[in-house]
Order: structure tokens, then sequence, then C-alpha cells
């Protein structure tokens, strides 16, 4: 009988590592040398199902189970079981040789082209990539391919630019090839800085390779040979990837003088970010690339001008450009078979927040926000009621739950008041209360604005004081003009995307959930509960049993009552920190 | 102890040495030094100004322009609290209030025992598993006030 080839993969993406993946990978190794079985352990990236980590997956000649939720007790028994006697576990397992046998509609809808690689293949391995058509596509383009050519195929499949405004990048691409300047730079923007969005890390470590190969193709197509990478000092382990992979394509001459065995030279820089999130905004970026502090200029000149040192220079995000190699092999009829008429192919969201499954999921463009949250999202964790999705981060808006039926593409979204972003896309329940969304995004952006256009230094400060206000129940209604009046006028003469985005979350909170901002200022009441200043906690006598837990921990003692009997909260007393509430076992501290 | 000190802050002459000519040699200089000596002295910015001939007060104005740089020095082990929208919506504010609690310190100070310092980022990117922290490299996720009671029980052992 032929010696059965076992593999073990275990997902070790950041989000695989913070539920305690390297544990379990260790844990795994331990076990296997224990019962002297040699099987191979490898690492790979996000699996795109972020609530189920950990995620080990077994395959035995090929054949693959996904294990879920792994935790070191689960380990022994999965080794004992599967490898050593060859009998899954069902009730552990997600996917069992390509059957999906659980949460089937997490992946229904997907569809998956720029993820397609990660949680399949071991990041820190070139061969596996090029066992997956890596590197096929940079040499198709080499051999058979003008750089005019590359631009149409580009331009014809119709995709878009993914870091947020959605710029056609074969358009990009073209302006910048048409420039006859002899050196030109190509950027890849991985300063991921939307809180709540999370793809372009879980790229970056899933499938490091797929983006350089997409750097390649933009630089060939514009004739640039220098690249930089831009990565946010918070994603270390998407660093440490792209230098591996960067090394790696050094050594086999895929990154160097003369790439492929063609005349072309392609030299890739990495360059930490240093935490600003302004530096998003291109020309910021370069200015931060330079090494100078990272303020946004006017534009034009763009960078396709004048980018890096005063030369042409393309600036494309992670997303875009690990979609190029799938687009040049698999041509641009089937990218554009995909979406809707004037938005192409898949975009990759990042689903967090009041979701029962949060992770990353790659839907073709069109898919309506229910079908997200519902189908793939599998709706609003502890049963609770949909209320809105926060779309494009601090530049976007909140869509309220009766637009459900909008079709995701650039230009619908842009009608509601948000945008696409980058894809972060965070689900809100009605515990979260729309006033104070609007200040915590006002808050971020008033944080960073670099400073420069008085609007936006000062207009986002006058705002967020105003919001502030309203928040602790000190508002009035002419509060909600002047802050209206205000949106518009730092969204008018900001210069940067910063800036003109930065009253999205006011604009689209005050168009849709004008009554809680009502409710707030006339009744002085905060509706979802969320206020601090226009809410107390209350002991509902019920059913309080007396555990006295609440009473041990109220930080100021405002709690009495003797053990076993019903306790009250002294309202004068009470700082409302919450802590009651949150280790109430019975449920009986609510908040009204 | 002495020995590894001496030899990171090499690593950053070497730095020094190495990467003057490329381009936007500014903030890795700065990156370095701050790997090295764990913050940004006034001696590393002599430095850096000498050898790139730009002007300490520019230095200086990049260094304040960053949240990642710091011109004091950091505790051994520097807790990122994120905050994220994920996290925000999940009660992550519970997070930071009983990290504040629990340290007697508020965002960007430094305990007095040197041991911890807290700071607040805009988002890990971990938001499935908000909320979230990060000490030092390591990042933890699904947090409850009671793990990261757990968390810092640790790191005060080690």
């Amino acid at each position: 009988m032929r010696k059965a080839i076992k593999e073990i993969k275990v997902g070790l993406g950041t989000c695989g590592i913070s539920a305690g993946g390297e544990l379990i990978f260790e844990e795994i190794k331990n076990e296997l040398e224990k019962q002297g079985a040699n099987v191979k352990v490898k690492e790979t990236g996000c699996m795109g199902m972020c609530y189920m980590e950990v995620l080990v997956e077994v395959s035995i000649n090929g054949e693959s189970y996904l294990y879920c939720k792994v935790t070191p007790d689960k380990v022994k028994k999965i080794i004992d079981m599967h490898i050593i006697h060859n009998k899954p576990i069902d009730e552990w397992i997600i996917k069992n040789k390509g059957k999906i046998l659980k949460e089937e509609t997490f992946f229904k809808k997907q569809k998956k082209i720029v993820l397609k690689n990660c949680g399949a293949i071991d990041p820190g391995s070139i061969d596996e990539y090029i066992a997956c058509d890596g590197y096929k596509a940079i040499k198709k383009v080499l051999e058979s391919y003008s750089k005019d050519e590359v631009i149409d195929i580009i331009l014809e499949s119709g995709l878009r630019g993914r870091g947020g405004a959605g710029f056609p990048t074969g358009l990009k691409w073209k302006y910048i090839s048409r420039s006859k300047r002899n050196k030109k730079y190509i950027i890849c923007n991985a300063d991921e800085g939307d809180p709540g969005a999370f793809m372009d890390r879980s790229i970056l470590e899933g499938d490091p390779h797929s983006v350089l190969e997409g750097m390649m193709i933009a630089a060939y197509a514009i004739e640039a040979d220098e690249a930089y990478i831009y990565v946010r000092a918070e994603y270390p382990k998407a660093v440490h990837r792209l230098t591996t992979a960067i090394r790696q394509c050094q050594e086999r001459g895929y990154i160097g003088n003369g790439i492929f065995r063609s005349d072309k030279n392609f030299k890739v820089t990495i360059k930490e970010g240093a935490g600003a999130f302004v530096c998003g905004e291109e020309t910021a970026l370069i200015a931060s690339v330079e090494g100078k502090r990272g303020i946004p200029r006017i534009r034009p000149p763009f960078p396709a001008q004048k980018g890096i040192m005063g030369k042409p220079t393309n600036i494309n995000n992670v997303e875009t450009y690990a979609n190029v190699p799938w687009i040049i092999l698999n041509g641009p009829d089937a990218f554009a078979s995909m979406g809707t008429e004037k938005s192409k192919g898949t975009k990759v969201f990042a689903l967090a927040g009041k979701v029962v499954r949060s992770g990353l999921a790659e839907v073709p463009m069109g898919i309506t926000i229910n079908e997200i949250v519902f189908d793939i999202g599998g709706g609003i964790k502890d049963g609770r009621k949909f209320k809105a999705v926060q779309m494009g981060g601090p530049s976007g808006g909140c869509i309220p739950a009766s637009l459900g039926d909008l079709k995701i593409d650039y230009d619908e979204l842009v009608k509601t008041g948000a945008i696409m972003g980058s894809g972060g896309l965070i689900v809100l329940d009605d515990t979260t209360c729309m006033v104070d969304m609007a200040k915590y995004f006002l808050t971020f952006t008033q944080n960073e604005s670099c400073g420069k256009c008085t609007f936006c230094r000062i207009g986002t400060k006058r705002m967020l004081e105003m919001l502030k206000k309203i928040t602790s129940g000190e508002g009035q209604e002419k509060d909600l003009r002047l802050l209206e009046d205000l949106a518009y006028k730092v969204k008018d003469n900001s210069l940067c995307g910063l800036g003109q985005t930065a009253p999205n979350p006011v604009i689209t909170t005050l168009k849709y959930f004008r009554d809680e901002y009502m409710a707030h200022i006339k009744e002085k009441r905060c509706p979802a509960h969320s206020c601090p200043a226009l809410m107390t906690y209350r002991i509902n006598p019920e059913n309080c049993v007396g555990c006295s837990l609440c009473l041990k921990n109220c930080p100021v003692n405002a709690i009495s009552g003797n053990s076993k009997e019903i306790h009250t909260i002294d309202r004068e007393a009470c700082i409302k920190c919450g802590l009651c509430y949150d280790v109430c076992k019975f449920g009986s501290v609510e908040k009204v | 102890m002495m020995i590894k000190i001496n030899n990171e802050i090499k690593n950053f002459k070497i730095d020094l040495l190495t990467k003057w000519r490329e381009n936007g040699a500014l903030i890795p200089l700065l990156q370095s030094a701050q790997n090295s000596y764990g913050y940004i002295p006034e001696i590393a910015i002599h430095y850096i100004s000498e050898i790139l001939g730009v002007p300490s007060a520019e230095i200086y104005g990049v260094i304040t322009f960053y949240s990642q740089f710091h011109t004091k020095p950091l505790g051994k082990y520097v807790i990122k609290i994120c905050e994220g929208t994920a996290c925000y919506v999940n009660s992550a504010r519970q997070i930071l209030k009983m990290l504040k609690n629990e340290l007697r310190i508020s965002v960007g100070e430094t305990t007095d025992c040197g041991l911890f310092t807290l700071q607040s980022v805009a988002c890990l990117g971990c938001c499935s598993l908000s909320p979230v922290i990060m000490i030092n490299n390591k990042t933890y996720g699904r947090l409850t006030p009671e793990k990261v009671n757990t968390i810092l029980k640790q790191y005060r052992k080690d």
C-alpha cells in the first residue's frame, strides 16, 4: 500500500494568531512528535472565517478537512482520531473534501479572485504560489504583450481602484505611460488606515506574491523600474511576510536586474509608515516616502505627472494590484462579466461589528447589503435588530437597514452619501447610538487632520464640540443647523480626501437618523441607551437574586442591598461605568 | 543586559552610515533610532541631522507629526488598545477603562515602575476578534475585563 501523504495547515494570519493560533501550531507539532507521526505542518494566511478561528486544515492524500475553533484540547483528539486512525471528527468539521458541512451560506455567495490563495497556500513559500499559477501572468506579459496591450486589457476589464475613490486603474496607467520621462515609480498603498478595514492586511499576510506580481505587471505597463510598498506600522506580520517574499523573488531573479531573463529591471523597497491616517492620501503618502511630514498638497499636478522626487508615479492599493494577475490570466471579459454596469469584478469586504460571522468575504459587485449581512454574515448577534451598516470608514457613512436591498457598487453607494472606501463594513444593531457613531468618527478625523486647511483643522473640532454637546444632553435645535452648515463647508473647503469626506458620517446620520438627534436634543433621551449622560442603570427587582456580584464590582459603592435580597442602585452616586451591567449573570441590571 | 543595549545602539549607528543615501532616509532612520533606544533621544536627532544635513527643528517636526515616534522612554511593554470601529461598538471603552484603572495611568503615559505604557491606536485590523489589544508585537483578541486581567498578571510575572 502506498503511504498516505498527510499535511496539516494552521491559519496564522493576525486574526488566527490573536485567537491563539501559534499555541495550536506548537501543540500540533508536539503531539505529532509524541505520536511519531510523519506529517508536514505548515502555516497559511487568513481563511476568511475569522469568527471560527483557530482554523486547522488536515489533508490526507489531497483530500482536505477544515476544523474550526480548534483548542489545545481538540488538537490531541484530532491527531489521534483523524491522523492516526483516519477517522475525521465530523462535528468539528466545516468543510469535508470541498463539501461544506456547516455555515454553507458564508461560502455560497462568495467568488474568490483576490483571496483565492489566502488561507490555501503557505505565504512563506514561493513554490506554493507558483504551483497555483503564480508568476504566470507576468511571464505571459513579458513574452507576448506590449505595454499598450496590457493597459488595454486592464481598461477593458473595468477594474477600478479598490482603495476608496474607485478611479479606473487602466486609465491611471495610460496617463503615466504617455509620460516621456525616463524615470517612473510604482507605489503600492498598503497604509490601510480606515478603522474597521483589514482586507489589505489579510492579502499581504496570506498571499504577498500576488501583490508583487501585480506590481511587476503595472511596472511593465508604465515602464517603471522602481517600486515602494508603503505599509502601516501596525502590521508587523505583513511586513515580515512581504520581506520574505521579496527576498525569495530576488533569489529567483524575479526582482532585480533583468527580471525573468528579460531586459527589464525591477526594484522593490518596503517603507514602513509611522502612524498617520492622512498618509493614505496619495500626495501625503509620497511626502512620507520622501521622509517628510505627511501633508497633502494641491493636485494637479497629480502623482501621475509629478510624484516621488518629482517623477511620474503610479499609486494603487493592495487589492487593486492583487486583481491584476487574475485579469491577465483569465482575460478582461471574465472579469467584466462579474458585477454591475460600472463596477466590475469582485470586492473584498471586511465584515465586523454586531454580526454573527465576522471575517473577510469576497463577493461580486452588485450584491445587496442584506445578502452580505444576513446570508454571509449570518445576521445580527444575540438576535438583536439590524439598524445600519457603516461603510467606508471615517470617510464613509451609515446606511440604514431600510436601504438593505441596495446593490453595492461605487456609484450606488455614493448616492446614499457613503462611499465604497477600502471595504470595511461594520454592522450596527439597535444598541448603537448613531449620534455617538458620528462623534466617534469625527473624533478620529479631527485627531488625524494634518492641520493644513482651516476648515478641516478647526471645522472638525467645532463639529465635534457640537456632537459632544448633543450626546451629553446639552444640545439645542440650532446646533443641528450649525452642524449641518459646517459639515458642508468643511467638505467644500478642504484640500484632500480626508477633509472632504470627514463630515460624511455626520451628514449620513443626519439624513437617515435625524430622529435620534432630535431625541437627544428635545427629549434628552438616547434611544439606544448608549450615551452615558442620557441613560441610567437600574436593577429590575423581578430577576434580581441578590447575588451581590454587582455590589462587589461597583467602584463607587453605589449599590446597596443585603445578600439574597433585592439590590438597588443609588442614582446620585452612580458614575455609569456599566460594570454592574456587564457582570450581572441574570440580566437584571437594565439600561433606562 | 548592558552588552545587549550597546549592540542595539550599534545597529542604529550602522543604519546611520548605510541608509543615509537612500531616498527619504529620515523616517527609516528615526524608526531605527526608536528600535535601538526604545524612544528617540535628543542625541539621535543630532546624529541624524548631522548625517542628512537636515536641521534638527525639521526632524523634530517630523517626529511630532507621526504618532509612532516618542521623545520619552516607553515602558517595557507597550499596550496598544485598538479604537477601531468594530472594537468601539463591541465595548472597547470598557477594556480601556479597566486598563486605566488597573495600571493607574491614562493613554500616552507610562507606569512609575516603567513596565507598561498605554497607547491607543486607530485600528489593529483584527476587527473580527474585537475588542483587541496589542502588547509589544503580540495581539490579543475577544477580550473581556477578566481576560485582560489574566494577561496583565502574566506580564507582571515575567
